[in-house]
C-alpha cells in the first residue's frame, strides 16, 4: 500500500492520449507509480493496454499529457524499463540460448561484441537462479514451453537493474499453475529489489493477492488506487460511463455491465451461470 | 599416401598463382558471408539477398560495358539498391517483399540491357557467364584490394552492430524497448548484406550467390546453439566448400569433356547443398529422440 506521498513516482502519467489504428483508444489517462509496488493494470481486450505500455516505452507517441519517469522525461541512456512483451515467438532453430538472451538484457544497447567474462558470466547465472532458469540455461530459447519463456524474458528485462518492470499479459498464454508461479516470482522481485512492477492483464482476479494497486482502463480512461478503492461499483460506473456492477463471487471479482450492454469479454463467462455480461 | 594426395590434388595445384588468388578471395568472401549470412536467415530476408545479388547482374554487365573491375558493379549495384529498399520500406514486414520485388524488377531490366551490349559492342561472350556464374580462377590478382576493402567495412558494420542487431532481429520490439533505433541498425546491416553480396557475386556469380550467403549459415545454425559460433561455422563451412569447390574444378581439367575444367560455382554451390542435408541428418534423429524423453527439451 501507499500512503505517503513523499516519494518521487517512479512512473507518472498525466492526461495521457493515444492512438491505435486510427483509432483515439486513450484519450485522458492519468497515474502514478511509487518504487517497489506491484500494479496492475486492468482492462478488457482492446482497452488499451498494449498502447500505453508503448507510450510509456516512448515506442510510440503519445497525444497530449506527459509521461514522467522517476520525475524526469526518458532518456534513451539508461534503462530504467524493462519490457516483457506478449508475443514472442522464435523459430526452434535460432541460434539462441536462454543465457545469449539474458545476456543481451544486459547490453545490447552497446556497440561492438561481448567479450566472454567471468563475471559478466556469473551476473547471468545469479539472475538465471533468481527466475529458476539455471536449468535450461544452455537450450535454445525457441525450444522452452510459455512458461520458460516468460521467465526467462523476465530475466533478460530484470538483469540491468531497471526501476520499473511492465508486463504485457504475461498470463494470457499460461496455464493456471505456470500463471501462478509467475505472479508469485514478480511479487518477490518486487519486494525483494524494490522494483515496480506494472502487470497488465485483461482478468484482474489471478493478481488480486499481490496488487498494491490497480489501475483499471476503460473508455479510454483510467482510474487508480488499492482495489479496495477502485474495484467498486460506483467508481468503475463512472469510468465505463455506464452502470456496471461489481460481484464477488467465490473469492472472484466479476465486473458485469447491467442493461447497457457493452460488448463483453465472453472469457469468463463460465464462471457465471447468469445470462449477464461480463466486462472484466 | 603420397599417391592419394597427387590422386586428389592434380599436379600444379600449389604452385598456380590463379589458384592462390582463387583460394584467398574465396577464404575471405566466405568468412564475411557466414557473418552476414546467420542474420540474413534469422531476419529471413533471403529474398532481399537474392534481389540485391540479381541487381548485381546489373551493376556487373555495366562495369564490363565501362570497362571496370566486375566488383566495383556489384557492390555498387548493391549498395544502391539497398538504399532504395530501405527507402521504399523494406524494413516493415508488409512493405517488405513488395518494396524488394519491384527494386528487383527494375534492376533486372537493366541488366538485360546490359548483358546485350556487352556481347554486342565489346565481343565478350563470356562475361555474361562471368557475371552470372562467376569464374573463380580468372580473378586477377589486383582484385584482391578491392576485396579486402569490402570484406573490412562489411565485417567491421557487423562486429560494431552485432548485439543490437541481434536483439533487433530476434524481437524489435525488445530492442525498441531498450532505446536500440532499430530501424537504423537494420539499415546497417542491409549495407553489410550488400557487400557480402557484391563479394559473393564477384566469386560464384550473382545468379549463386544467395547459396554462399544463406547456405553455410543455413547449415550453422542446425550445429550450433549460440550467436557466436553459429558464425564461426558458417565462416569455417564457406571456406571448406570453396576450397573443396577449387580442388575439384582443378581436378575436373582431366574429366570429360577432357581439356576443360568445371565451373567452380558447380561445385561449391554442390557441396553447400551436401552439407546443408548432411546437417540435417544428426538433428532429425536427435529431434525424435527429444521427442520420447520427458525431461524439458534441449537441457543438456
Amino acid at each position: 500500500m501507499s500512503d505517503g506521498r513523499s516519494v518521487t513516482p517512479i512512473l507518472s502519467v498525466d492526461g495521457v492520449g493515444a492512438v491505435f489504428d486510427g483509432r483515439a483508444v486513450l484519450t485522458d489517462v492519468s497515474f502514478a507509480i511509487e518504487p517497489g509496488e506491484f500494479t496492475g493494470l486492468i482492462g478488457s481486450n482492446g482497452a488499451g493496454k498494449t498502447t500505453l505500455f508503448r507510450v510509456i516505452l516512448g515506442l510510440q507517441a503519445a497525444v497530449g499529457g506527459s509521461v514522467l519517469l522517476a520525475g524526469a522525461p526518458r532518456s534513451r541512456r539508461e534503462p530504467l524499463i524493462g519490457y516483457v512483451p506478449q508475443k514472442f515467438q522464435l523459430d526452434p532453430d535460432a541460434p539462441l540460448r536462454t543465457r545469449d538472451l539474458v545476456g543481451l538484457g544486459l547490453d545490447a544497447h552497446r556497440y561492438g561484441i561481448a567479450l566472454p567474462s567471468r563475471a559478466r558470466r556469473a551476473r547471468i547465472d545469479r539472475m538465471l537462479d533468481a527466475v529458476d532458469a539455471r536449468a535450461f540455461a544452455d537450450a535454445r530459447i525457441g525450444t522452452l514451453s510459455g512458461g520458460e519463456q516468460q521467465r526467462v524474458l523476465i530475466a533478460h528485462a530484470l538483469i540491468a537493474a531497471p526501476k520499473l518492470l511492465l508486463l504485457d499479459e504475461p498470463l494470457a498464454n499460461l496455464d493456471l499453475r505456470s500463471g501462478n508461479e509467475v505472479v508469485a516470482l514478480l511479487a518477490r522481485i518486487a519486494s525483494e529489489q524494490q522494483i515496480a512492477v506494472l502487470i497488465s492483464a485483461h482478468d484482474m482476479n489471478p493478481l488480486l493477492g499481490v496488487m498494491d494497486r490497480i489501475v483499471y482502463l476503460a473508455a479510454g480512461r483510467a482510474a487508480s488506487g488499492t482495489s479496495e478503492e477502485v474495484v467498486r461499483t460506483s467508481v468503475l460506473s463512472a469510468l465505463y460511463g455506464h452502470h456496471v456492477d461489481v460481484l464477488r463471487v467465490h473469492g472472484r471479482v466479476l465486473v458485469v455491465a447491467g442493461e447497457a450492454g457493452e460488448l463483453a469479454d465472453s472469457r469468463d463467462l463460465a464462471h457465471t451461470h447468469r445470462q449477464v455480461e461480463i466486462v472484466a | 599416401m603420397s599417391g592419394a594426395l597427387a590422386a586428389i590434388f592434380a599436379p600444379g595445384f600449389f604452385d598456380s598463382q590463379p589458384v592462390a588468388v582463387a583460394a584467398s578471395v574465396g577464404a575471405v568472401v566466405a568468412v564475411v558471408c557466414g557473418t552476414v549470412g546467420v542474420f540474413t536467415v534469422i531476419r529471413g530476408q533471403s529474398f532481399a539477398g537474392e534481389a540485391l545479388g540479381d541487381i548485381g547482374t546489373m551493376g556487373g554487365s555495366g562495369a564490363f560495358l565501362v570497362s571496370v573491375g566486375p566488383l566495383w558493379g556489384f557492390g555498387a549495384a548493391a549498395v544502391a539498391a539497398a538504399g532504395v529498399m530501405e527507402l521504399v520500406g523494406i524494413q516493415r514486414p508488409r512493405g517488405r517483399d513488395l518494396a524488394t520485388g519491384i527494386v528487383l524488377g527494375a534492376g533486372l531490366g537493366l541488366a538485360a540491357l546490359f548483358l546485350y551490349l556487352d556481347t554486342v559492342y565489346h565481343n565478350t561472350s563470356g562475361a555474361t557467364f562471368t557475371i552470372i556464374f562467376g569464374s573463380m580462377f580468372a580473378i586477377p590478382s589486383s582484385a584482391i584490394p578491392l576485396v579486402v576493402c569490402f570484406s573490412v567495412v562489411a565485417l567491421g558494420l557487423m562486429l560494431a552492430v552485432f548485439r543490437p542487431l541481434l536483439l533487433s532481429s530476434i524481437s524489435p520490439e525488445l530492442a525498441g524497448a531498450r532505446g536500440i533505433p532499430v530501424r537504423l541498425i537494420g539499415a546497417t546491416y542491409l549495407l553489410a548484406l550488400a557487400l557480402a553480396v557484391a563479394l559473393a557475386a564477384f566469386t560464384i556469380g550473382t545468379i549463386l550467390s544467395l547459396a554462399l550467403l544463406v547456405g553455410p549459415a543455413a547449415t550453422a545454425l542446425r550445429l550450433t546453439r549460440s550467436p557466436g559460433k553459429a558464425v564461426v561455422a558458417a565462416a569455417l563451412i564457406g571456406i571448406a566448400t570453396t576450397w573443396i569447390g577449387l580442388v575439384l574444378a582443378y581436378d575436373s581439367y582431366d574429366w570429360p569433356p577432357a581439356g576443360a575444367s568445371w565451373p567452380v560455382s558447380f561445385f561449391v554451390v554442390t557441396l553447400i547443398f551436401a552439407g546443408y542435408l548432411l546437417a540435417g541428418l544428426p538433428r532429425r534423429r536427435r529431434l525424435r529422440r527429444s521427442a520420447t524423453a520427458s525431461g524439458p527439451a534441449g537441457v543438456s
